[in-house]
């Protein structure tokens, strides 16, 4: 069993090499087809005079005058070669302008996570429970609300709801603090401005996930096993705890490993609602300013971040479900 | 009637005077130092390097780390005309040797914030870099200085700029904010060094950057202007949304955005916190140009683009389109505000601003007739941002239906607008705009001459004519004689050949915290923003 697991590890990590290949080919094409470029957009901010010299230096310097399979080799070796280089737009060093904003998308992502297990499990189980009563109504249309509504869209409206509803309450405004403070330096400036992204994602992403929770968990309950359970007397609350939630678990498992991976390079105007100096932000910014090298890093990273999510929750269906084998 | 009327009049004057002088002064008195100016940013510079960028990106948060040579008057910043020394002594320097010499004395003692003195040799290299740049360096506004033949500093505390010629453009030149004073010794072992690095003599030191988040800044204790700055120091949030600059402001997380407001945003934050926001509004030294590509028919009909300027009613929509834009002021080639600018009488005689726009549609629709295409279609090419962009274009699609024309809008992120206006030119009609920094219009004309003179005429059109008038007026030093071939040159571009046409000019409105005090609002979001003299009222 455990070498089977070791041969299921080691041929996945083997599969992920032509995912990325195939992401950089991409990435990397699919960005020169936009057109225009970083050094005329450099030059683009009076709208008057605009030095041709200057712009030749700017392109030489960014290596836009090299031929693109040129631009292409340099970008493959330096994936392979884990140097990232430099942000075309601010020179500065890629790995240093992700790492600024890794965290930040890593604690949003993870504190949505949280909101949406907290809200998702509890609803759906309840849901299912009580079926078809008004509790059950009541949970669908929260989680229907949720889907409707884009993430962005309510984080437009907390903040609004926060400056007039502490304006009418106090006679000032609060709206959440627009720069970001790490947790350590300052959690209580780092909560209340994280926790408003975190509320707004976080509900959307459970909406999903508290349906899922219910039709899966109803599904299950239905099983011979539950029925064989519940005629030994088991107590309900085992029955659901131990025997039917474990095994409803695993299609919801997959919803959280795929909107985690998402949250971390998909906040985009989620970001740009709560001024959140993110990966999502970043990635809105470096399109815009056709900022390849950045682009491409940040795309690497988001698939790598797929890639792997999806590994990791593909092991950890083993633990939900011993039946399944990894031969 | 008349002799009560006097005296209440006088009366009312006198006691007019005594409380704007008795303000003035509790004003000038009142000043109080400390605390931390916050105010958000759209946009974060791609580098820290004033002579190679052209964003106020950089401007905003990057200013008040530097000194310049001369500049706009901090005090009078409203005026296109008014600079006063900042590194020089005195006065700014009036020319010698027939206009061509200009002569500065630098001021002594002051330092570059790691201490070292800061001479006029700095000062050179500085405009060394912008004028004449070395190979391989960047310099953005090179042209603006083609007038100057050589920089040279008898002393340390003597700069000398020797023109080729008399330039009415080189004052203006000289106080533009991005000429930042560097010093020498570091760009002599790295020209980039301050691409990626910080250190001037401005009224702020240097205190932290986090990317794309904020860039903060301390007080220079050193500060060669005794007494400034009045704020311990500065964080500039960058913020891409316009309406979470406009939340900050209302929730306090911010005290200003330097950049300008639409109106709507102006009077959401006025209903909501009334006097606890102070409104600076003013000409804004921006105008959106439509230019016809000549290259393609019937635009190569003088008589056609004629047609399409009579067809805009500018007067009349300054009145509405200043509600919901951040457009307003109906002008000509040069700033409204200028003395170079035409007076409304002066512009009443140009085609697209006679008073009467019925008459003036009507020639429209005769010269579209005449020019065979009385149902003209055509397709705007237009920048993907709102304001005032997309208003305003969607504005003169309705304007030209007026006259029979059908103009469908296409709108274009601004790489991908900038590509199709410098190397594809696959347009009928475009907007574009000219957004400059000092009012300098001997130079910002240079968007309607030729364009294989220009540099930034995407008409793709050249007109020799309008090249002499150009170099003619950049070379007379008489003002008088400057503003007589302005006219010349803006009947010319806007009328008989109307080669491009401005449609109006933007607006500047500054809703800020009521407790910022001493920041004065300029023609140009890039003026006066140093910071030295703003101070918090908390």
């Amino acid at each position: 069993m455990e070498n089977a697991v070791y041969q299921y590890i080691v041929k996945r990590l083997f599969l992920m090499i032509p995912t990325l290949i195939g992401a950089a080919i991409l990435v990397f094409f699919l960005l020169r087809l936009i057109p225009g470029d970083i050094c005329e957009l450099r030059m683009a901010g009076t709208g008057g005079y605009f030095d041709k010299e200057a712009l030749a230096i700017c392109q030489t310097e960014l290596g836009l005058d090299q031929s693109i399979m040129v631009q292409f080799a340099d970008f493959v070796w330096g994936f392979i070669t884990f140097d990232l280089g430099n942000s075309m737009w601010t020179g500065q060093p890629i790995a240093e302008e992700i790492s600024l904003r890794f965290h930040l998308s890593l604690q949003v992502a993870i504190m949505a996570t949280l909101t949406a297990i907290f809200i998702a499990i509890p609803l759906g189980t309840i849901s299912a429970i009580k079926q078809d009563t008004w509790i059950d109504y009541l949970v669908r249309a929260f989680s229907i609300a949720g889907i409707a509504m884009p993430s962005f869209w309510l984080g437009i409206l907390i903040i609004l709801g926060l400056l007039i509803g502490t304006q009418a309450y106090s006679g000032i405004p609060w709206m959440p603090p627009i720069q970001f403070v790490p947790i350590w330096e300052d959690p209580v400036h780092n909560i209340s401005q994280l926790i408003w992204p975190a509320v707004a994602t976080g509900y959307r992403y459970s909406a999903v996930a508290t349906r899922m929770t219910r039709s899966t968990l109803l599904e299950v309950l239905r099983e011979d096993y539950v029925r064989t359970a519940r005629a030994k007397g088991l107590l309900e609350k085992v029955i659901i705890n131990r025997h039917a939630l474990k095994n409803a678990m695993l299609p919801v498992v997959t919803i959280f490993g795929i909107e985690f991976a998402f949250l971390m390079g998909g906040l985009v105007v989620t970001e740009q609602v709560f001024n959140l100096n993110g990966l999502g932000k970043l990635f809105v910014e470096s399109v815009g300013n056709h900022d390849f090298t950045m682009t491409q890093a940040l795309v690497m990273l988001v698939v790598t971040i797929f890639v792997f999510t999806n590994f990791i929750v593909d092991i950890f269906y083993a633990w939900l479900d011993p039946r399944i084998r990894y031969n | 009637m008349k002799h009560f009327m006097y005296p209440k009049l006088v009366a009312s004057v006198a006691v007019g005077v005594a409380l704007a002088v008795s303000g003035a002064f509790a004003t000038a008195h009142a000043q109080k130092k400390g605390g931390e100016l916050k105010f958000v940013v759209p946009a974060e510079p791609p580098s820290f390097d004033g002579h190679r960028e052209t964003t106020f990106a950089l401007i905003h948060p990057i200013a008040p780390f530097y000194s310049t040579l001369i500049r706009v008057n901090p005090s009078n910043p409203a005026s296109p005309t008014d600079f006063v020394c900042d590194l020089c002594e005195g006065s700014v320097p009036k020319p010698t040797n027939d206009g061509k010499r200009f002569t500065f004395k630098i001021r002594k003692g002051v330092k570059f914030s790691d201490g070292s003195t800061l001479t006029a040799h700095d000062v050179k290299a500085t405009f060394d870099k912008i004028t004449f740049p070395v190979k391989g360096v960047a310099s953005a506004r090179k042209a603006f200085f083609s007038m100057v033949d050589k920089i040279s500093t008898p002393d340390a505390s003597t700069l000398v700029f020797d023109l080729k010629y008399a330039s009415g453009a080189f004052i203006p030149a000289v106080a533009m904010p991005y000429n930042f004073v560097y010093a020498k010794k570091i760009l002599d072992k790295d020209m980039h060094w301050y691409e990626k690095n910080v250190m001037g003599s401005g009224p702020f030191l240097w205190k932290g950057r986090s990317a794309g988040s904020f860039i903060k800044g301390s007080r220079n204790p050193n500060y060669y202007h005794k007494g400034l700055p009045y704020l311990d120091g500065f964080e500039a949030i960058f913020a891409k949304k316009q309406s979470l600059r406009v939340q900050a402001i209302r929730g306090d997380r911010a005290a200003i955005e330097f950049r300008g407001f639409p109106p709507k945003s102006r009077d959401d934050l006025k209903k909501a916190l009334g006097d606890k926001i102070t409104v600076q509004e003013g000409d804004w030294n921006c105008s959106l140009i439509v230019t016809p590509n000549h290259k393609v028919k019937p635009f190569d009909n003088p008589n056609v683009r004629r047609a399409l300027t009579l067809a805009i009613d500018r007067w009349g929509g300054s009145k509405y389109l200043s509600r919901i834009a951040i457009v307003k002021t109906v002008g000509g080639v040069v700033f409204p505000g200028h003395p170079l600018a035409a007076t409304k009488e002066e512009l009443h005689k140009i085609a697209g601003f006679w008073p009467d726009i019925k008459k003036s549609r009507a020639e429209a629709r005769r010269l579209l007739k005449e020019a065979g295409v009385p149902n003209l279609k055509f397709e705007l090419h237009n920048r993907g941002v709102d304001q005032p962009y997309k208003i305003v274009g969607t504005w003169m699609i309705d304007q030209w239906r007026q006259v029979g024309i059908t103009a469908k809008q296409r709108v274009q992120p601004t790489g991908p607008f900038y590509a199709t206006l410098r190397k594809k030119k696959d347009f009928d009609v475009s907007i574009d705009f000219n957004c400059q920094s000092i009012v300098n219009p001997l130079l910002d004309v240079s968007k309607f001459i030729s364009d294989d003179i220009s540099g930034n005429q995407y008409g793709n059109y050249q007109d020799r004519d309008l090249d002499k008038m150009f170099d003619k007026m950049n070379r007379a030093a008489d003002p008088a004689m400057q503003r007589k071939i302005m006219r010349d040159f803006e009947k010319r571009a806007l009328d008989t050949q109307a080669n491009a046409f401005v449609t109006l000019w933007w607006y500047r409105i500054i809703p800020h915290r009521s407790y910022v005090k001493g920041w004065k609002i300029s023609p140009s979001h890039y003026l006066n923003q140093d910071l030295a003299n703003v101070w918090l009222d908390k």
